[in-house]
């Protein structure tokens, strides 16, 4: 790694508001705050244990080809760097199949707003060695603590990926396709990606009268909503194109905002004090990236 | 034991939920006084609720009295989760029973924590889909217990354990309050309470509904059992596996011991003659399936497998799993005692921890069978004695600090799947810092921050009830 945990948890310091940047792709820090650096750098690839250890200023498509090369990849969005995108918490398209961004985070050494190094979760891919830190910190946009290096699950590249279109109704794609990696529905068209060997994937296809593409259309990145999978049929009223929703998952991308009715969560002030006492608990001085709210869209 | 808060406690539970749910004779609080551990505490009251509102009254209770609580499922935790302190009131959801609906297209059900594991499986198995988490204890486990656990089971090697199959979480907090964490909801906003919640062990609120992730079942299965002349070439062969790409359902490894046990037992035709034997289930497309297997046969011959047996069909599956899943009933073949560990370690270290496991429990005299989820790493040695032999509880405990200890040094941890509870608690230090645990008591001052939850768990030296520290009687045997 380009510098060592110890420096940056020395440059984290144990007073001043502070935040931490990787390549500024999803935003960067909040205006006139100081600004620091994870470490970035790939220490360890380990394909017979499913895992990498790497700075978390590491970019992500740095890991995503260190990894193919050996047969390996990892479910992080692409772009930007590891720690940022695990901050965001953010899934990428292959949230169906491959399971949440939140899933592939073991270990990390975090700084916390003492400044002190802080180690949550273990080396391994099964663990339940005391509370789950690491899922505390992934999407907690940095307000818990600055993630210094991390393990990451691996996943073996698939033999065969392809991807599809369609114009059937998604919902009985997905009730009727074995494990679809993702499925993406514009109101009009179905794009599906199958993983797995060539022959059951052409049998697949052929049996749904799926038509080979090479890639989906690229979701619109102006907005992104979360509602419950059964809920996306309602997305039928919007103009079609207007929008690409992952299937089976809940996640809707679109240009322009939706008229939906607001979810209303049980527990909603119960959910902000808890919120609240975490965040004393974790960071009383309100000095990790100050101004951001997780609870806060 | 009763104290005049206790009394107080009892007669408002009473009131909140009716007498009928609340129980404080002795029957009861000496049945609810264990779990599946060797570990006893001793409850208050224990409380059969049928409700959100009966758990939340009960927590109510406890805060107004002042007195710890916890929530248990069927109390087959081994790591001592459900043992209750003394005088406390205890919840059983064993009533809250129902699976309250299935979404079969989009893969998730609401149920009740006191659902049974294997009952939900069952119950949807019509609909093609099942609940991935499968502990040897499915039977009799509830999620409700697999939720504060953060179980998991032979077949969590491709699918992960508990906490990557819980959508979401409706939960009685310490302070009464009712909560919804995550939900269908793939994204909620704010921080990943959901995921927080899973595997505190009783000691960050209630869950009273759970929202589930339902897998596919399958369209082909294979399984095989492959026989070795010795542990080490099968625990390699566990990782030439993996290294080629290949991420079975289930590889589980038994040792010779385990398959004699076993074998007297159930009579499952296992190979009582082999040094070890590796069971491994290949799922997905025909095409898929047929590849693994044949690369597993390739990788397999390397290491000198002796025989492969390969099930004809769901009876013989079955019978294959039974055996499996049967190992822990085997032990009274062997002795009237046993002593399971739980450590996870790297793959590439399994045949030199397995040896370590020998030497050790050679050096103290103890028998030992090891039957564990190989392609994870998670061990499960079986220190079998008994504890009718004067100093051999102390033995048991010597070896299995020693054996938890080698782990965690070769880059392990604690436990890969049934909980620190109070069995490990004081080994965290082996693992985590004072600085790494302060983290952790953070996060639970944050949930419950009169630490009446489920006090004296997980956590070594908590922050307050200096007299819950002690390890009850009967820890480590």
């Amino acid at each position: 790694m380009d510098h060592s945990l110890e420096e940056f948890a020395a440059a984290v310091g144990v007073s001043d508001p502070v935040a931490v940047v990787g390549s500024g792709s999803r935003g960067g820090g909040p205006d006139g705050v100081r600004t620091v650096s994870a470490p970035a750098g790939i220490a360890r690839i380990d394909a017979a244990e499913m895992v990498i250890e790497c700075g978390a200023a590491t970019l992500v498509d740095e890991v995503l080809d260190a990894l193919a090369a050996l047969g390996q990849t990892v479910s992080v969005p692409s772009g930007g760097t590891i720690g940022g995108a695990l901050a965001a918490g953010q899934s990428d398209i292959t949230r169906l199949g491959h399971g949440p961004l939140r899933d592939v985070l073991l270990q990390t050494h975090f700084v916390a707003a003492s400044g002190k190094l802080t180690k949550a979760g273990g080396p391994t891919v099964k663990n339940v060695s005391g509370f789950d830190l690491c899922r505390l910190l992934v999407g907690a946009r940095g307000t818990i603590g600055f993630f210094g290096d991390v393990i990451l699950r691996t996943r073996p590249l698939a033999r065969t990926s392809n991807w599809f279109v369609s114009d059937a109704d998604p919902f009985m794609l997905l009730a009727d396709l074995y494990r679809p990696v993702s499925m993406l529905w514009d109101g009009v068209s179905t794009w599906v990606r199958l993983d797995g060997e060539a022959g059951d994937v052409a049998t697949a296809a052929q049996r749904h009268g799926l038509v080979t593409v090479d890639r989906p259309p690229e979701p619109p990145s102006t907005h992104r909503t979360s509602m419950p999978p059964s809920a996306l049929v309602s997305l039928a009223d919007q103009p079609a194109g207007s929008f690409l929703a992952e299937v089976g998952v809940g996640i809707v991308h679109h240009h322009a905002p939706l008229s939906l009715d607001p979810s209303r969560i049980p527990g909603a002030t119960a959910i902000a004090d808890l919120h609240r006492r975490i965040k004393e608990q974790f960071d009383p001085t309100g000095r990790m990236n100050p101004g951001i709210d997780p609870l806060g869209s | 034991m009763t104290t005049p808060a206790l009394d107080a406690a009892i007669g408002a539970l009473r009131d909140r939920v009716g007498s009928k749910k609340v129980r404080s004779g002795s029957t009861e609080t000496r049945l609810y006084r264990r779990d599946a551990s060797n570990m006893a505490g001793q409850a208050g009251v224990v409380v059969f609720a049928e409700s959100t509102a009966d758990v939340q009254a009960a927590v109510q209770v406890a805060q107004r009295f002042g007195i710890p609580f916890l929530a248990r499922g069927s109390g087959t935790g081994l790591a001592g989760g459900a043992v209750p302190p003394d005088g406390a009131i205890v919840i059983s959801t064993s009533k809250m029973n129902q699976i309250i609906s299935v979404d079969a297209i989009n893969r998730q059900a609401w149920v009740e924590p006191g659902v049974l594991n294997l009952d939900l499986s069952n119950q949807i198995a019509h609909l093609g889909v099942h609940f991935a988490p499968d502990p040897s204890s499915q039977q009799t486990c509830s999620i409700g217990g697999n939720v504060a656990n953060n179980s998991g089971g032979p077949h969590c090697l491709a699918d992960g354990v508990t906490s990557a199959h819980i959508l979401g979480l409706e939960v009685v907090l310490p302070d009464g309050s009712v909560v919804m964490f995550g939900g269908e909801e793939p994204e909620p906003d704010g921080l990943d309470l959901r995921g927080a919640f899973v595997g505190s062990e009783g000691m960050f609120g209630v869950a009273t509904k759970i929202c589930v992730r339902l897998m596919q079942n399958p369209p082909d299965v294979a399984t095989m059992l492959m026989e070795f002349d010795s542990v080490a070439e099968g625990a390699q062969l566990v990782s030439d596996i993996i290294a080629d790409g290949i991420v079975p359902a289930a590889v589980e490894m038994m040792d010779q011991l385990c398959l004699q046990a076993v074998e007297a037992w159930l009579h499952a035709g296992l190979p009582v003659d082999a040094a070890a034997a590796l069971l491994i289930e290949c799922v997905g497309e025909p095409g898929q399936v047929s590849a693994d297997v044949a690369r597993i046969h390739e990788l397999a011959s390397v290491r000198q497998v002796t025989n492969i047996r390969t099930a004809a069909d769901d009876d013989e599956r079955a019978l294959l799993w039974k055996g499996r899943k049967g190992a822990f009933g085997a032990v009274a073949q062997v002795k009237p005692n046993y002593y399971l560990h739980d450590t996870v370690v790297p793959r590439a270290r399994l045949a030199e921890v397995i040896e370590k496991v020998y030497e050790i429990t050679n050096r103290y005299g103890i028998d030992v069978i090891n039957v564990f989820h190989a392609g994870d790493g998670n061990l499960h040695p079986l220190l079998v004695y008994d504890a009718r032999e004067e100093g051999m509880v102390e033995k048991v405990h010597a070896a299995g600090r020693e054996i938890v200890t080698f782990s965690v040094e070769v880059g392990g941890v604690l436990s890969g799947e049934h909980g620190i509870g109070l069995e490990k608690r004081d080994l965290m230090p082996l693992m985590f810092s004072e600085i790494d645990l302060a983290a952790q008591e953070a996060l639970r001052v944050a949930f419950d921050p009169n630490l009446l939850a489920n006090p004296n768990k997980v956590l070594p030296n908590p922050a307050t009830c200096g007299d819950m520290h002690q390890v009850p009687e009967g820890a480590w045997i």
